[in-house]
């Protein structure tokens, strides 16, 4: 068998991208720099799904959000002028409050993580061995198999929402129809 | 290092039937990577000298005739030209964001070749998700001439990248769903459809006919609405509004030059060449040669394989009808001399292609190649012949058309791959 390429050094790679791209994304100045390195964030972050044997998973993310989202994204800011909102001062002062509730999740995170024994049991170590290879049937089966599939209904009334959600957007932005 | 060449030999065994990523070979998934990108330079280089030529033969002119016989050695003096150009970064540009936007295109257009299928097993490699790969990270490259656009800070780079996006993002949803009702094909057979771009070549194998003729006409409608979009996507005429010459000079690399444009350049006929293998893989039976049912048998199976060697020996024919047609004037003797030795490099590749070991090992490359050289050609058609839609021609094309077939293509494909026997009855065809 080949070597698992979901191998730790990659995985710290990914994540320290993401940290660095997520701060980023906070403390430019400059929208489309912002921008930017969310999109860097989250393809690191499909990365990430690939890396958990999740290839159709990955494949949506970049699609939807790296592809579809950010560009929604990039219109709306580049539209925007970036000179008045550069010298804009932040209003939100809760920096403070912010990094305590940060620090306080992680800590709450590493609690539960290194808590014996229920912690352990809640995070088991040990390598996947679900096959990367079926993963978009698997996912398939989940939804649409007649004996398997749980998520059906959900599915149909998560997309029945979304269809509502853009009529809406179509009726609100027309003013005649 | 016996180990090293143990590794290496592994994948020479006839046994493996899989592409080197699937079997974890590093080392040929390297070269592979190494062909790939060495071949598709080569192929946008070829292209830049057909476009030229085919365009000026459309318009009754020579082309370029000066640089090399016929004009051969022009993309090679252009890109000498590029390279030594000044590279301009205006004043007012958001310099990163305009250093990036290249690459981010470059890079999109190029990586999607990780899993195009030039044959089973002449590939980099085979993903569960090879489909929705493409179209993801093809659909990357809106966001590099978005930002292109913006970080010159200039007007007309700005509408050419807002027009290119709103464009490539409108018709990026019609061609998803011509995409959609081929993987519905793909199930067909086995009870579980695919998204290999390896996997859906295969169902077309076992389904006896290309996707193109399947459920006549509903695979060719499939075919046709992804070859607009297809174009509509690469920013090609007669979709070319983004780079509208009259009215927004180039559009969103106006501000680019030298290298930095080449890779706008590049990364736009390698773009071309992505999609075109799609719709050969999807719609053209991807590597399998031509009449796979209707001539088959080894005789048939000998004949095709001699096509690739024919082929070469007919391209280095016209190069020797060309040799004894130059002038005889001592000027055009070093001419004369490189373009009979082109003539003899293109015989002898196609003398190569003849041995048995070589023509079983590259015919399924050659039919896909041939197969996308024949997009290339429409792409260049288009150009010399369609005048340019104006925008809301465009978008109306986009979203009243393509998007309403698209729909209609796919309920129906699901309703005919359910029914296929009432699909039979209504084409008059029906089972007895």
């Amino acid at each position: 068998m080949n070597p698992p390429v979901a191998t730790p050094f990659f995985f710290y790679l990914l994540a320290g991208t993401m940290i660095i791209g997520g701060i980023l994304v906070i403390t430019r100045k400059n929208a489309v720099h912002s921008a930017l390195a969310l999109i860097t964030t989250l393809l690191a972050q499909a990365a990430l799904y690939l890396m958990l044997y999740a290839p159709f998973v990955a494949g949506l993310q970049i699609i939807l959000y790296a592809g579809g989202i950010m560009v929604l994204f990039l219109f709306v800011i580049m539209l925007i002028s970036i000179e008045r909102a550069a010298k804009e001062r932040q209003f939100n002062k809760q920096w403070l409050v912010g990094i305590a509730a940060a620090a306080a999740l992680g800590g709450l995170f590493i609690a539960v993580y290194t808590a014996t024994p229920k912690g352990k049991a809640l995070f088991p170590e040990g390598q996947v061995t679900y096959g990367e290879s079926q993963n978009t049937q698997a996912i398939a089966a989940l939804l649409f198999d007649r004996t398997h599939g749980t998520y059906m209904f959900a599915f149909e009334i998560a997309s029945l929402l979304l269809l509502v959600a853009i009529i809406g957007a179509v009726v609100m932005a027309k003013k005649r129809i | 290092m016996h180990e090293l060449i143990l590794y290496i030999e592994k994948y020479l065994d006839p046994k493996v039937r899989v592409t080197p990523g699937a079997d974890g070979n590093i080392f040929w998934a390297t070269v592979y990577i190494l062909l790939v990108f060495v071949g598709l330079s080569i192929a946008v280089i070829a292209m830049n000298w057909l476009e030229r030529k085919i365009l000026a033969h459309m318009q009754v002119r020579l082309g370029p005739m000066r640089v090399g016989p016929h004009g051969l050695l022009q993309p090679i003096a252009d890109a000498i030209k590029l390279l030594l150009k000044e590279d301009i970064i205006p004043a007012e540009a958001d310099k990163f964001v305009f250093w990036i936007a290249p690459f981010i295109v470059v890079l999109a257009a190029f990586t999607v070749f990780v899993v195009v299928p030039f044959g089973p097993t002449h590939a980099i490699t085979d993903m569960n998700i090879g489909i929705l790969f493409m179209l993801g990270v093809s659909s990357l490259s809106v966001l590099g001439i978005v930002t292109a656009g913006w970080a010159s800070n200039s007007h007309y780079p700005l509408i050419g990248a807002l027009r290119s996006s709103a464009q490539m993002v409108s018709y990026e949803v019609a061609m998803g769903l011509a995409v959609v009702s081929v993987i519905m094909m793909t199930s067909l057979q086995t009870g579980t459809g695919t998204l290999s771009m390896i996997g859906i070549v295969q169902a077309q194998q076992a389904s006896g006919e290309w996707f193109i003729f399947k459920f006549f006409p509903l695979g060719l409608i499939g075919f046709f609405i992804f070859a607009i979009a297809m174009v509509a996507e690469t920013n090609r005429a007669p979709f070319d509004l983004p780079e509208a010459e009259s009215e927004l000079t180039a559009g969103f690399h106006t501000e680019y030059s030298g290298f930095r444009w080449s890779l706008f350049f590049l990364a736009e006929y390698s773009a071309m060449i992505a999609v075109s293998s799609i719709a050969v893989t999807l719609w053209l039976g991807g590597w399998l040669r031509p009449f796979p049912n209707l001539l088959s048998g080894s005789t048939w199976d000998l004949v095709f394989s001699l096509v690739p060697g024919l082929t070469f020996l007919f391209f280095a024919a016209i190069c020797f009808f060309n040799v004894v047609r130059m002038p005889k004037h001592p000027l055009f003797k070093i001419q004369t001399m490189g373009l009979a030795g082109f003539g003899a490099v293109l015989g002898l590749i196609g003398l190569i292609m003849f041995v048995p070991g070589v023509r079983d090992r590259v015919g399924d490359i050659f039919w896909f190649a041939a197969k996308v050289a024949g997009f290339m050609y429409l792409y260049i058609w288009y150009r010399g012949t369609f005048p340019r839609y104006r925008f809301d021609q465009l978008m109306k094309m986009g979203w009243k058309v393509l998007l309403p077939m698209g729909l209609a293509l796919l309920i129906l494909t699901a309703v005919v791959a359910m029914r296929a026997d009432l699909w039979d009855q209504l084409r008059g065809v029906g089972h007895p």
